[in-house]
């Protein structure tokens, strides 16, 4: 196995919280690894970090070998690491189909993207149709995202993060707030995703998700990781039993 | 699709028509002059809003490319010793230049802000350079430029301002169009919707925002020329006006922010109705309180401006009549998208 993202020794303070301290995790390729932990153990940040949404003064984040920390939102997104957000961000007066568009923005020139036209993106339209019938809403194409329900715009999010083929999705709270029969489409979706060779990282509150399609998990408390292993090992592992899984917040939301 | 299609098409090319023909059956020159503010109007307010519409920033200060526009024009023909003509239309262009040339700056500095702030910078920017024209030597101060007048006949004298007006004004709509219907316009849509997801996404927001925004002022750097051609004096506080401002965002909210026909429409209700105000009052600002009361009016009964409410209200009414035919089945191709676009996208065009 080779490791696709390498987080090192990273660490993040917000005034006087220290969001990550001295934090490191291993992403490899072609695995679903999940990220666990309290709320406020700096889950969402350590994604802020590695997608260039957050700067960081100490550490290094690496995808394929090469040094991406502190780098911007859209060159990590070109390199190949597509992201999803714990609420979701989808263009609300755009079109579905539209939205499934934006993602393949980032190959236009400058004066070419003046001069042709929406219409004539012929084969992304239909790489985009496909998509969004492999998540399950292709019926909804046209329809402004904004009318869309919470579990349908989690799944446009993810059709439209593929539209641009990343190596990796990055993976805030899929589960979060969606029905239960919605979550084991998403499941499932995901395990495809997986077969035809996606990496994932996933964070996750809801365990029965997590350890039902993850090979590795990662738990985190207080900015840092302290334990990585299978999730049979991590579920009996005394330290985390103590930080999170027998903590009274667990279902509180951040 | 073809049907709806085919009765816009005729509607554009009557309008067109009615345009063209205007100042042969309205002749008096009351009117023609009323047409040719009009028309400047509607131009700027259909470039401001291929900005501000589609991108979700709201500028109050293209009164500066305005100005620049009729002091670029006054300017370059006064120190040319230019003989007024037809051949003066040319220096036109030039001024458009100009202004999108000035507009660069001001983005580069402006774009760095948002929302209110981005408002409020603008608007600063704006004051800057009525102050830089106001105690320039070349603007010749506060005491203004005088621009030479052609000697034609008194009787059809507005009628070559009134044509060149409005190919400016069909520049201006055909401008906002392609950007409308081209990839750059969705990457604008996308950043009014919610710009750091569109950057996350690979969508180079900076430059999409500059290159809008240099668009805009280019238009608006015309007609302010062809002002300075057609009134024949430039002032600082006359071009450099920020009731321009204002009147341009009223009229595209009122007609519709972020659709093709809206700024239009705003703009051929409002400024007529503001000359006619100041002619047959001779109070030159009570349009003031009268476009007061429209805000108002606005705001409370169409929020979103005539065009969107008005094509809400027509889709929503053949929809009642789909309704019908067995759901699920979405209409496919253009009048399906077109449909989609419009029903809850109050930014999309018609």
């Amino acid at each position: 196995m080779t490791a696709l993202i390498e987080v090192d020794s990273v660490s993040k303070a917000f005034g006087g919280l220290q969001a990550l301290n001295l934090c490191s995790l291993t992403v490899e390729a072609g695995t679903v690894t999940g990220l666990i932990g309290p709320n406020g153990s700096g889950k969402t940040t350590l994604f802020n970090v590695m997608t260039g949404y957050e700067q960081v003064r100490q550490g290094a984040v690496r995808f394929k070998g090469n040094p991406i920390t502190n780098s911007t939102p859209d060159r990590v997104f070109k390199l190949g690491i597509g992201r999803t957000f714990q609420l979701t961000r989808i263009f609300p007066r755009l079109t579905a189909m539209e939205n499934m568009l934006i993602a393949t923005q980032h190959r236009e020139g400058w004066l070419g993207s003046v001069f042709r036209t929406v219409a004539s993106l012929g084969p992304e339209r239909e790489r985009a149709m496909a998509l969004l019938e492999f998540v399950g809403i292709a019926g909804l194409a046209n329809e402004a995202a904004g009318t869309l329900s919470y579990g349908q715009r989690k799944l446009l999010e993810l059709a439209y993060v593929l539209v641009a083929d990343p190596d990796v999705l990055l993976l805030d709270e899929p589960a979060g707030g969606v029905n239960p029969s919605l979550i084991n489409h998403l499941a499932e979706k995901i395990r495809e995703l997986n077969a035809q060779g996606k990496t994932f990282l996933v964070v996750e509150h809801n365990m029965e998700f997590v350890m039902g399609i993850c090979d590795s998990l990662t738990v985190m408390h207080q900015g840092s990781a302290i334990v990585t292993g299978t999730p049979a090992e991590v579920r009996a592992h005394p330290q985390v039993l103590d930080a999170y899984l027998g903590g009274a917040d667990e279902n509180e939301d951040d | 699709m073809s049907h709806s299609s085919t009765i816009k098409l005729g509607l554009i090319s009557l309008a067109l028509l009615a345009f063209v023909l205007f100042p042969w059956v309205f002749a008096n020159p009351t009117y023609t002059t009323i047409a040719v503010f009009t028309l400047i109007y509607m131009t700027s307010t259909t470039a401001w809003n291929g900005f501000a519409g589609y991108s979700g920033y709201i500028p109050l200060g293209h009164a500066a490319f305005f100005g620049s526009g009729a002091y670029a024009f006054a300017v370059i023909a006064a120190n040319n010793h230019l003989g007024a003509g037809y051949g003066l239309f040319a220096l036109i262009p030039v001024a458009g230049l100009i202004a999108g040339l000035l507009a660069i700056p001001v983005g580069l500095v402006a774009l760095r802000t948002r929302r209110h702030t981005f408002v409020v910078i603008t608007i600063a920017i704006f004051f800057l350079f009525q102050l830089v024209a106001t105690n320039l030597g070349i603007t010749g101060g506060s005491s203004g430029l005088q621009v030479v007048s052609p000697n034609w006949p008194g009787a059809t004298y507005n009628d070559p301002f009134y044509y060149v007006a409005l190919a400016l004004l069909i520049l201006a709509v055909a401008a906002s169009w392609t950007i409308r219907r081209s990839r750059f316009g969705l990457q604008l849509l996308a950043i009014r919707d919610d710009e750091a997801r569109a950057r996350g996404l690979g969508v180079r927001v900076g430059r999409v925002k500059l290159t809008a925004f240099v668009v805009s002022a280019i238009p608006i750097g015309m007609v302010g020329a062809l002002y300075a051609y057609f009134v024949g004096q430039v002032f600082p506080q006359f071009v450099f006006d920020p009731l321009f401002d204002l009147s341009i965002a009223l009229m595209a909210f009122f007609g519709g922010l972020g659709t093709i026909w809206g700024p239009l429409l705003g703009g051929l209700l409002l400024e007529p109705l503001q000359q006619y105000l100041t002619f047959s009052f001779s109070v030159g600002d009570l349009y003031l309180i009268i476009y007061g009361i429209i805000f108002l009016a606005v705001i409370l009964l169409m929020p979103r401006g005539i065009v969107p409410s008005v094509s809400d209200r027509l889709t929503n009414r053949r929809s009642g009549r789909d309704r019908a035919s067995p759901p699920g089945q979405a209409p496919a191709g253009g009048d399906g998208d077109v449909r989609a676009g419009l029903v809850p996208n109050p930014g999309a065009g018609t």
